[in-house]
């Protein structure tokens, strides 16, 4: 077998070697009341050729070549070609964890540039190397939230994106961290700050709000910043929509700054894997979960890079500590690193600002149902039919429509999320303005 | 090695009593189990500690230690210079490095702990059942 | 005369921004379709930031030149081998990079109609069924994104299980030799955490399990086979004492690479356990990840699984939502998608009679190189080892050096090191796993490294003690940067 790099006689020397007769010798001492007689009911091994035909047959029984219309938390933008030529090099993909510095330094520094990017995209301090995604992130986020004021208790707009709000729950359910929601107002598609300001309370260790929220609207984070501050909670900013940042700084008001990075040219591939990441003031370090590259200097005085504070993380303080986080997302915090290095300080702009372009075309021929301000999605009312039904119309056109918000917003039912990226054709547009109409 | 004027616990804890007053720091021996000091995190003021209960953590690199009260009462001030220059730690452990005052609650917990020669006998003993 | 292999020692290359020049760009977008919009009216002017400072800004020849050049300061398995007990590093085969590419897979979004993605369901849904016939479970979920991940998944199906019957429980027991994660977990999941101390052999102490088990005990958390390497014989009777008393056994899976053909955890009495595909199934490391973690459980804990779960909706796959006592989701989405193809097409390259074979030879490699260090190193623990095995640092301690000095002077014969100072019932551990894609000659070359900085420290102590030597860094000043941390760079 091809990725088994041994010959029979160099088998024959090496159980000599041991001295055993035969391979199974060495699974002698297993009880023999576990041993699996029967082999493994899965198919023999097939060519490279084969499997290659496997996946392409299983490719195109997806979608493809159809425009898409789709965000609510991923994101279709174009893959810098050089994200792939840099993350396929050997000495990235198949490396391991950076725990032995002297012979990690590539990793050590790649990461080290992005947690730089991070905190200059956010206007944080400082920012981990990654979680798993956006919404674990956000979890973990308010976990560390509460250990940093001390109370449990957390409150979430109902415009923070439903799935991550699920998890925030699952996650929160067995931790005596009571997690309640405050509403968005009907007319803005932003968050409802009376609602937010009557159920707040000094128990309340943290309030979460993100903007761009879910319906695409930048959202009212410093007011909710400000009655979250008074009554000694911690703000904690999520985005999903990293390219947003192009554009929209998170407000000083933030304590935690947590978000997806999927847009930067992490594809997106089913649903994962993507790339999470947390940034903080610098007071908060010590609470934030996942792995930290620090700067330092090696014997001759020479700059170099390593993984620090480590006592806040599993290996050390087991039980104690600030997350069970082991493996993180380093490869694709590499692609977005990339990625954030080839569109540069002008590009990220730019590639924004097409967004909001983009958008703003396809908003202005169809019936918006909020009237807060959007970057590159936004909630379309559907009059006379079924959302399902003009995506159905949409598919013999060739498009993927938006999302039917009714599976998460039963008050929502006659409306869908559109979303229009750099990669949105005008013409492909038009017909959704057509088909909408 | 050890001072004279300190009591001494078996987490290699030491506390000093100045009237109703005792300062706590960790021992030489604690210091040099746990290696470069990096960071240390010790109780707000006000906070109230009890014997053999957990007050605050040194850390060094690979490894965190819990500091555990020697005495009980109200912490009335930290070392702060501690969070700047750890290292002192290492450096004077049983002097210029205290971690906390407490103003001891049961001041007759003190009778209970080691003296400088019983600790020493304590760790000698400790490194000899180590394999 | 061993031959080493050394990563790129002499190029300096900054870091990016200090690369940059105002103005350079390594990107083009095409031209707008539409007009173009005012970002301050449209967004509102307070919402609209400056530019973004200190931003990167370098041509697209000095972005891959950065990386390029960055990337020789690192290690890969396609150099050699990484002995690190524990991860399994084995060799992550290129075909796998090829078919996540494919774009009828790279490009599907979540959200899209489920007609239109038959191709991942159905790539899922085999994937499912392949792991819980390796494993011997019933059901399995590949919701959660890393091992990690899994086993707090795992511990809340184990907690809904068990307060649906009646009294989800106060503790897990997890033995002193566990992965740090596994404490971590059950933490995050409400639990308290009981050590349960390993014997004298370093395996399960059944007498003291039978003496700890009571109504207020939900599981114990072991891997098999165990830290050490070695397989838990008394497992089934660890599973009947737990079983008894009406608690769970969870198994750790990251040593599944030893049982692959041989043993199933469903066989020998594992309620739930969860798989690291960036372990034993070949998917790569990429410097830490992204990984896999996979849950697989017995048919009691299948209704609590994470929702939604695939079923057959006639001749196609659909996703279910209307799964009542699902413990709800774990993450966004329905799992590290670009991950679980990787691992089916190592699944369909090696097939039911090659997985096996991965288990023999990963069993020979790791015996291989005990025999040839074992007299050199002591072997604390000397029972049968499966596809790793431990040694201690307590013979070259004597003459004042360590694990972890051995480890650097490791690298300076051209290997990544080994797992230091884990697991921590072996006092200065060396935890070596060459997993099966190891050559005999590069076994050789490893233990041959081995024995020379063995003979080094009763020769030349100090020569071990202050390696590396032979790198672009010398030995890097780990307190330094954890007393005054230093996060990220400023102009």
């Amino acid at each position: 077998m091809r990725y088994l790099p041994k010959s029979d006689s160099e088998r024959r020397e090496m159980l000599d070697t041991i001295g055993v007769g035969s391979v199974e010798d060495l699974f002698s001492h297993l009880p023999e009341a576990v041993r699996l007689h029967p082999p493994l009911d899965l198919p023999p091994g097939i060519s490279e050729y084969e499997i290659v035909d496997y996946f392409r047959d299983r490719a195109a029984e997806n979608a493809n070549g159809q425009a898409c219309f789709l965000g609510a938390g991923v994101y279709r933008h174009f893959r810098p070609v050089l994200v792939d030529t840099v993350i396929s090099r050997g000495e990235f993909l198949t490396s391991y964890t950076p725990y032995q510095a002297e012979i990690s330094q590539g990793t050590l520094t790649t990461i080290f540039e992005f947690q730089t990017m991070i905190c200059q995209l956010t206007g944080m301090d400082v920012a981990n190397a990654s979680m798993y995604d956006g919404s674990t992130a956000m979890a973990e986020a308010a976990m560390m939230a509460v250990r940093a004021t001390g109370k449990g208790r957390v409150l979430v707009a109902r415009s923070v994106h439903p799935e991550y709000r699920e998890v925030l729950r699952t996650y929160s359910e067995n931790q005596g961290m009571p997690v309640v929601e405050f509403g968005y107002q009907g007319e803005m598609g932003t968050i409802d700050l009376d609602d937010l300001e009557r159920q707040m309370d000094d128990l309340t260790g943290a309030v979460i709000v993100q903007s761009p929220n879910f319906f695409g609207i930048v959202d009212r984070v410093r007011e909710a910043g400000e009655i979250a501050h008074r009554r000694g909670a911690l703000l904690i900013l999520v985005f999903t929509e990293a390219v947003s940042l192009g554009l929209l700084q998170p407000p000083a008001e933030a304590d935690i700054v947590t978000g997806e990075l999927q847009s930067f040219a992490i594809s997106p591939s089913y649903g994962g894997p993507f790339a999470g990441v947390i940034a903080t003031r610098e007071r908060f370090v010590r609470q934030m979960p996942g792995r930290l590259v620090g700067e330092t200097v090696d014997t001759n005085g020479h700059r170099a890079f390593c993984l620090t504070l480590a006592t806040r993380e599993q290996h050390i303080r087991r039980e104690k500590a600030t997350s069970n986080i082991c493996t993180n997302q380093a490869l694709l915090a590499l692609m977005a690193s990339v990625f954030m290095t080839v569109y540069g300080k002008q590009g990220l702009r730019e590639l924004a600002e097409q967004n909001l372009a983009k958008a703003y075309y396809l908003a202005g021929r169809v019936k918006r149902r909020f009237c807060g301000k959007s970057f590159n999605e936004f909630v379309v009312r559907v009059e006379g039919r079924a959302p399902d039904d003009v995506n159905r119309a949409l598919l013999r056109k060739k498009i993927i429509g938006g999302l039917p918000l009714g599976r998460f917003y039963p008050e929502l039912a006659d409306t869908m999320l559109l979303c229009a990226t750099e990669m949105a054709r005008r013409a492909d547009m038009d017909a959704v303005a057509e088909v909408l109409a | 090695m050890y001072p004279e004027n300190l009591r001494y616990t078996k987490e290699h804890e030491w506390v000093r009593v100045e009237g109703d007053i005792g300062t706590i720091g960790i021992t030489d021996h604690a210091q040099q189990e746990l290696g470069d000091i990096v960071y240390v995190d010790l109780p707000k003021t006000g906070t109230r500690v009890e014997q053999g209960n957990t007050a605050g953590s040194v850390e060094s690199v690979k490894a965190v230690s819990d500091v555990y009260a020697p005495v009980s009462g109200e912490v009335v001030e930290i070392n702060q210079a501690l969070t700047d220059a750890p290292e002192k730690l290492n450096e004077d452990p049983h002097g210029e490095a205290w971690l906390m005052k407490v103003r001891l609650s049961q001041p007759a917990e003190v009778s209970a702990l080691m003296s400088a020669a019983e600790y020493q006998a304590y760790i000698a003993a400790e490194k000899g059942a180590e394999k | 005369m061993i031959d080493r292999v050394r990563p790129h020692i002499s190029i300096n290359e900054p870091l990016i921004f200090e690369r940059s020049s105002p103005g350079k760009v390594a990107y083009q977008l095409p031209e707008l379709d539409v007009p173009p919009v005012d970002s301050r009216e449209a967004l509102g002017a307070e919402n609209v930031r400056d530019e973004i400072a200190d931003f990167p800004e370098v041509s697209e020849v000095e972005a891959i030149r950065h990386y390029t050049r960055l990337s020789t300061y690192n290690y890969a398995i396609e150099y050699g081998t990484y002995p690190l007990g524990s991860c399994t590093m084995k060799y992550n085969p290129r075909v796998n990079e090829q078919v996540a590419r494919l774009d009828g897979l790279a490009w599907a979004h979540p959200y899209q109609p489920e007609a239109l993605a038959q191709g991942s369901l159905e790539i899922m849904a085999r994937l499912e069924a392949a792991l819980a016939e390796i494993t011997g479970m019933d059901a399995v979920t590949l919701q959660p994104a890393a091992g990690a991940h899994g086993e707090l998944t795992a511990i809340l199906l184990m907690r809904a299980l068990l307060a649906k019957r009646g009294n989800p429980r106060k503790k897990i027991l997890i033995p002193d030799s566990a992965h740090g994660t596994n404490p971590a977990s059950a933490a995050i999941a409400g639990y308290a955490v009981q050590n349960i101390r390993s014997t004298e052999h370093g395996t399960l102490d059944i007498a003291a399990l039978q003496q700890i088990v009571n109504e207020d005990v939900a599981a114990l958390m072991v891997t098999n086979p165990n830290t050490l390497g070695v397989f838990e014989e008394n497992i089934m009777q660890a599973a009947e004492i737990l079983h008894s008393k009406g608690a769970l056994l969870y198994m750790d899976g990251a040593n599944m690479n030893a049982l692959m053909g041989i043993a199933r955890p469903g066989d020998f009495g594992v309620d739930a356990l969860h798989l690291n595909l960036h372990k034993t199934f070949s998917t790569p490391h990429g410097g830490g990840g992204p990984g896999a973690g996979p849950v697989a459980v017995k048919k009691a804990l299948e209704p609590f699984l994470p929702a939604p779960r695939l079923k057959r909706a006639g001749k196609k796959w659909a996703w279910d939502y209307k799964r009542k006592q699902s413990i709800g989701r774990v993450r966004a989405f329905y799992g590290n998608f670009g991950v679980l193809v990787r691992a089916l097409a190592y699944i369909l390259a090696n097939g039911g009679p090659g997985l096996r074979k991965v288990t023999l030879d990963a069993v020979l490699n790791a015996n291989y190189l005990r025999k040839k260090l074992e007299p050199y190193y002591d072997l604390p623990y000397p029972y049968p080892s499966m596809h790793e095995v431990v040694f201690s640092d307590s013979r070259q301690a004597k003459q004042g050096v360590r694990t972890g000095e051995i480890a650097k002077r490791l690298i300076d014969c051209g290997f990544h090191p080994y797992t230091v100072s884990f697991p921590l019932i072996v006092q200065g551990a060396l935890m070596i796993e060459p997993t099966e894609t190891e050559t005999k000659r590069e076994l050789d070359r490893f233990a041959e490294a081995m024995i020379e900085i063995a003979q080094e420290v009763e020769t030349d102590p100090q020569l071990v003690k202050t390696a590396p030597h032979g790198t672009r860094t010398s030995r890097v000043d780990e307190v330094a940067a954890a007393r005054k941390p230093v996060l990220r760079w400023k102009p």
